[in-house]
């Protein structure tokens, strides 16, 4: 207890002045996030590739889809300017794997991205509301699992054309579908909890308690399985392109050039082991991420 | 659920399959059963094999640069000591979709089906016409021909072939309710009545075919065709066993149901996995048969056929998957076979489509294909660059050198680029078009290089559309395309069966080429029974469509295949038509 | 619970039948006829094959036929392995991807699980990224690389095992598979539990085991465990139908004749009545898988109640 008038004064002086800054839960998480070592590596990391894939085929002489006929499959030779060595028609591996980190990042996150948004909000609403609408939302998702999809995808080709964009109709018309599931599972758990009682006793509407109080609860599980979904986006990339949708040729992706790669592994190592590599490293960093995402954003760890 | 329990549970799987890991087990070719006996005889006979072995074995070393249909001097089964276990596992690219010879359309099935029936001819190591089940054939003007078929000629269940076998088989094929895909083959010599039959007019019966007697079998064509015999050879006429089928409609290819009458009976047959065939003890030349068990596994992937080879598992495998030759032909150059096929790799222009109406664009996107890289450099498993459309190989066909075949690639480049330029495209009007392939590494391959050396010397801006399989026929068969990938295998050892694409009418002519002075020495080609005459025809045919390029020739095909050197008996048939029968394992 | 179960069963007829309606019609519209050729048949030949597998009649009188067929078991023939009809060929390819499936989903749940907890009670320190780091090489090494370089190392260099082929199911044929087909799912298993774990771990409940002076092994195994299972339970039904149904990749290298073949290659080759038949029965799976977890919901969380 303060005792004198003038310090009394002097500190409500001083803490009149003091901003009052409040510390969102956001904040909160930001500030874990960021204490975790390797998530913060992770990110250091993955802008770097990032910042690589943009930049990098601008730093090398070569263009990503011209035959060096005097070097085909050859390996890695500084002198000669073909960093990664050169595939089996000749084409700078250095720029290729580059230009496919940009299709396979791009479509990684992005496919990502779409099975979340999608998949949180169905499996969210299809928990919490239940009754028939659960079980009719669930139906249409084992009819959508069912569902022969390369003819799905032969017809999208067909009647579109060749589209960049049509490959996420694509993919994000399949990827959502576990991720909904895991949802409408740990929605199911949440939905007998007290905080969403209280929250229904105050009066909350349905659709803020599950975008308020479900989702970011699920977040947790969400972002981990989010980043089990990147891998699988960049190799089911691979896939479409042999069904004549993703990528053409000569513009290739990590997947395509992983598949190239191990198919002459005997014979050009350097073919598989670096879009492997930026692969591995990359979905690493995903990782980490994605757990570093997952454990500041869970309530629980203090 | 507990931790505890789950490892226990993998502590008990790993001594289980530890457990289980038996060696002996292994069903695993001649190279891991390393039965004692067998080992014994092996090294002895190795022995004495290294003596002579050692010349024929050196030849290939020092041939394979240069010799691409060359295979090592073929031992003949008489010189080497046979190895006690006769059996042989061979790669077959795809799981058959039929072993009904009506039914089947593929080389992949026709491989298996050599082994079990046996036709009126067969072909021989280097694709020349051997008899059959007819010992002897006879015809007097080219339009009715009689075979003479042996006597002793057996079904697997003992009982004989005959006449009326083959005009039963005959029948079935063009008959509509079988729904033969390879009906048409039929009709290409014009056996009479055929197409009627094929179209619902007439009956079966009334097919140009008689059983004269239960040995003499004799057929009528409507015009008179002189290489009709060389065409007998093929799956789609081999004879079929009437009550077998009558009595087991459409299972009676199931294993213990078929009944053939070649060297080797079905034995096991699981989908997607493997077809066991066995030794036929009532096959006519049984004696001569060496091979006892022969086993088709249906390996999709080129690189897992390799591996399976290089495992051990594998004797002969279907293809080799053309990153790993040159690694693979440094490693095992008496065991990487190559031979020529007949077959050409071509670009069909749209014929009917702007700008390739134009005959200065066809010409000037050919030309500016540089062949020798893409035989060489791309492929590189020995393929010949193709100029015209006949392979070299063909059955006495000379091939003539197309004028533009004899420039260098320079001068090549500066035509097309005057060409081009004639037709109205430069840098500032660049043409532009769609160049459409089927999925494959390889043909992707082809089209990335033939793109680029577009793009370099013409200035030209190709975009590269892949479809799969059934998508591609049925864009490419609708029209749909500016510049279309295509192959195309001979049936027969004669240059009409590749020169007959080009024909207006004949259904893969899917640029719609026409042009009638083509049609009509066609025509008459088939008319003349003289070779050289015949052959004089052809040679004008290939010069009209160089004049005219409708396609773009790029690579004549080759087999490259891995063999086990202890394979012995392996042709260098440019037809790829191999009999089991013929083959047999050296000791080793 | 009878009640769920015949409840479920009842909607699973419609949805069934949903699913093969639109299956049914989605095929028909995509582009490539089951009988073309590269030789390009001549229209009559074309129309012959065509009237005998009844392609020849309208659409929906097809699609009668088909669902008159299929209420007495039949699945009608194949149109591209012209000697088997669908059912033959899904009969024998389902027990082999049944088993490869099978082993390697009971390997990935018990390394998974166990991987998980591991890194979840150590979290971020080295256990956590190693054991993580470990998991994760499954998911970023796709089979398709992972599958060649088992076969190198382990048939053809070291001669260990066979590159392939299935013979009946011998043990030997059955590891290189089960191997390559287990790895992502190990992964995936490994990382849902370790985050659900820490969820867990982190709840009041534990807390209290804690505090009662509970020995660890008996905290997790008593009491984390079920509640933790929840996510992984929900990803396991349809990972479950996943692994079994096989995987191409796979089967396509060991030469294993299972059913991920058959479904691409009818996809591929147009084979309606292979594709449709297998649609049929992954929707069955699925359906039924998705019953069980739903059941397994409810003995994990005893709130749940549908």
């Amino acid at each position: 207890m303060v005792l004198s008038k003038p310090k009394q004064q002097a500190v409500s002086s001083f803490a009149s002045e003091l901003e009052i800054k409040g510390r969102s839960l956001w904040q909160d998480a930001a500030r874990r996030f960021f204490k975790n070592r390797a998530a913060l590596a992770s990110l250091i990391i993955l802008s770097c590739i990032t910042l690589l894939v943009i930049l990098g085929p601008l730093l090398s002489a070569y263009a990503f889809d011209e035959p060096d006929w005097a070097s085909m499959h050859s390996a890695p030779d500084f002198a000669a300017g073909h960093y990664f060595g050169t595939d089996s028609l000749g084409r700078d591996l250095f720029v290729r794997t580059l230009m496919g980190g940009r299709i396979s990042l791009m479509v990684g996150i992005l496919g990502a991205l779409v099975a979340v948004v999608i998949g949180t909000l169905y499996g969210a609403a299809a928990g919490f509301i239940g009754g028939r609408l659960d079980r009719v939302m669930m139906r249409t998702l084992e009819i959508l699992y069912a569902f022969p999809f390369m003819f799905f995808v032969i017809m999208l080709v067909t009647f579109f054309g060749r589209n960049l964009w049509l490959i996420f109709i694509a993919i994000g018309a399949v990827s959502w579908l576990d991720m909904a599931r895991i949802v409408r599972g740990q929605t199911l758990s949440l939905k007998s909890k007290e905080f969403i009682e209280a929250a229904h006793v105050c009066g909350v509407s349905q659709w803020k308690i599950i975008t308020r109080h479900i989702v970011p609860n699920v977040l947790g599980i969400v972002v981990v399985y989010s980043t089990l979904l990147v891998p699988g986006m960049i190799l089911f990339e691979s896939f479409l392109s042999f069904l004549g949708l993703g990528v053409q040729e000569p513009m290739t992706s990590w997947g395509a050039l992983l598949d190239e790669g191990s198919k002459s592994m005997e014979v050009a190592l350097w073919h598989l082991l670096f879009p492997a590599g930026f692969m591995v490293v990359t979905l690493f960093c995903f990782n980490f991420l994605g757990d570093g995402l997952r454990d500041a954003l869970d309530p629980k760890d203090r | 659920m507990s931790g505890n329990y789950s490892l226990v549970r993998i502590l008990t799987f790993g001594s289980f399959v530890a457990g289980q890991f038996d060696k002996d087990n292994l069903i695993r070719s001649k190279d891991m059963t390393h039965n004692k006996k067998a080992l014994a005889m092996a090294v002895a006979t190795s022995i004495l094999l290294w003596g002579c072995g050692q010349p024929q074995q050196a030849e290939p070393k020092a041939a394979a640069p240069a010799a691409k249909q060359e295979a090592a001097k073929p031992l003949s089964k008489a010189d080497v000591k046979l190895a006690p276990v006769q059996e042989l596992v061979k790669g077959n690219g795809a799981e058959p979709a039929t072993l009904d010879p009506a039914k089947t359309e593929g080389t992949v099935e026709s491989n298996i089906q050599r082994d079990l029936y046996e036709g009126l001819v067969t072909t021989g190591p280097n694709g020349e016409v051997r008899p059959g089940v007819a010992e002897r054939w006879e015809t007097k003007d080219n339009k009715v021909y009689t075979f003479y078929l042996r006597k002793d000629a057996k079904w697997s269940n003992g009982d004989p072939v005959t006449a009326g076998d083959f005009v039963y088989a005959f029948r079935r094929v063009v008959d509509p309710k079988t729904g033969s895909p390879y009906s048409w083959y039929l009709e290409t010599p014009g056996i009479v009545n055929a197409t009627a039959v094929i179209n619902g007019k007439v009956k079966p019966e009334e097919l140009g075919v008689k059983a004269v007697d239960d040995h003499t079998f004799e057929v009528t064509l409507e015009k008179p065709i002189s290489y009709f015999v060389s065409m007998m050879a093929h799956t789609t006429v081999y004879p079929e066993p009437q009550k077998v089928i009558e009595k087991f409609g459409d299972k009676w290819t199931q294993p213990g149901n078929l009944v053939g009458n070649g060297a080797y009976n079905l034995k096991e047959w699981v989908v997607n996995e493997k077809i066991v065939l066995e030794r036929n003890k009532t096959y006519w030349d049984d004696a001569n048969t060496t091979i006892n068990k022969v086993t088709y596994l249906p390996i999709q992937s080129q690189n897992a056929d390799m591996n399976r080879y290089l495992a051990g598992e594998v004797e002969m495998t279907y293809e080799t998957p053309i990153e790993q030759f040159k690694r693979l032909q440094k490693e095992r150059p008496d065991e990487v076979r190559v031979t020529g096929y007949v077959g050409t790799y071509y670009y069909e222009f749209n014929c009917k489509k702007k700008p390739f109406d134009d005959v200065r664009v066809r010409k000037a996107l050919a030309f500016a294909i540089d062949r020798a890289v893409i035989a060489d450099s791309v492929m590189g498993q020995g393929q010949k660059p193709g100029y015209g459309l006949v392979p070299d190989f063909v059955d006495g066909f000379v091939p003539a050198t197309p004028a533009y075949a004899k420039l260098t690639q320079e001068q090549r480049n500066e035509e097309a680029k005057k060409l081009l330029k004639e037709a109205g495209f430069d840098e500032a009007h660049p043409l532009k078009f769609e160049l459409l392939y089927n999925t494959s590494e390889n043909h992707k391959k082809v089209a990335v290089a033939v793109a680029a050396m577009w793009k370099k010397t013409l200035g030209v801006d190709v975009a590269l559309v892949n479809q799969e399989w059934k998508t591609y026929l049925e864009t490419k068969s609708g029209g749909n395309f500016d510049v279309a990938r295509a192959g195309w295998i001979a049936d027969y050892n004669e240059a009409s069966s590749m020169l007959d694409l080009k024909q207006t009418t004949h259904g893969n002519n899917d640029g719609k080429y026409s042009n009638p002075k083509y049609d009509e020495l066609m025509a008459k080609s088939r008319e003349v029974s003289d070779s050289a005459a015949r052959n004089k025809l052809y040679a004008e045919a290939e010069t009209i469509l160089a004049e005219d390029m409708p396609l773009a020739n790029i690579y004549q095909y080759v087999t490259a295949r891995l063999v086990k050197p202890y394979v012995g008996g392996y042709p260098n048939n440019p037809l790829d038509n191999l009999y089991t029968k013929d083959m047999y394992i050296i000791a080793h | 619970m009878l009640k769920f179960i015949l409840k479920r069963l009842l909607e699973a007829i419609p949805t069934l039948l949903v699913l093969i309606t639109v299956s049914f019609f989605m095929m028909r519209f995509a582009p490539g006829n089951p009988f073309s050729t590269e030789r390009g048949l001549p229209p009559e030949v074309m129309a012959n094959i065509q009237q005998k597998y009844g392609l020849d009649k309208p659409v929906y009188q097809q699609y009668l036929t088909y669902l008159g067929n299929l209420a007495q078991g039949d699945l009608g023939p194949s149109f591209k392995y012209k000697d088997f009809s669908v059912n033959d060929l899904v009969s024998k390819a389902l027990p082999v991807s049944a088993t490869i499936g099978s082993f390697a989903f009971l390997l990935a749940l018990g390394l998974g699980v166990s991987l998980g907890i591991m890194a979840a009670l150590r979290q971020n320190s080295w256990v956590d990224y190693g054991s993580m780091s470990l998991a994760m090489l499954g998911v970023v090494m796709p089979s398709f690389v992972l599958a060649p370089v088992l076969t190198l190392i382990f048939a053809i260099n070291l001669q260990w095992l066979p590159a392939g082929g299935w013979n009946g199911g011998h043990l030997q044929f059955m590891i290189l598979p089960v191997i390559g087909m287990t790895m992502y799912y190990i992964s995936s298993i490994a990382r849902i539990m370790r985050g659900s774990m820490i969820e867990t771990m982190n709840s009041n409940f534990i807390r209290t085991a804690r505090a009662k002076g509970l020995p660890l092994h008996h905290i997790i195994l008593r009491h984390a465990l079920r509640p933790a299972m929840l996510p992984v339970v929900s990803y396991l039904g349809p990972a479950f139908v996943g692994i079994i149904t096989g995987s191409v990749v796979i089967e396509t290298i060991f030469g294993l004749p299972g059913i991920g073949q058959l479904f691409v290659n009818g996809a591929l080759n147009r084979d309606y009545s292979m594709v449709l038949g297998l649609t049929i029965l992954v929707g069955a799976l699925t359906i039924t898988f998705n019953a069980v977890v739903d059941i397994l919901y409810a003995f994990i969380d005893p709130k749940i109640r549908y």
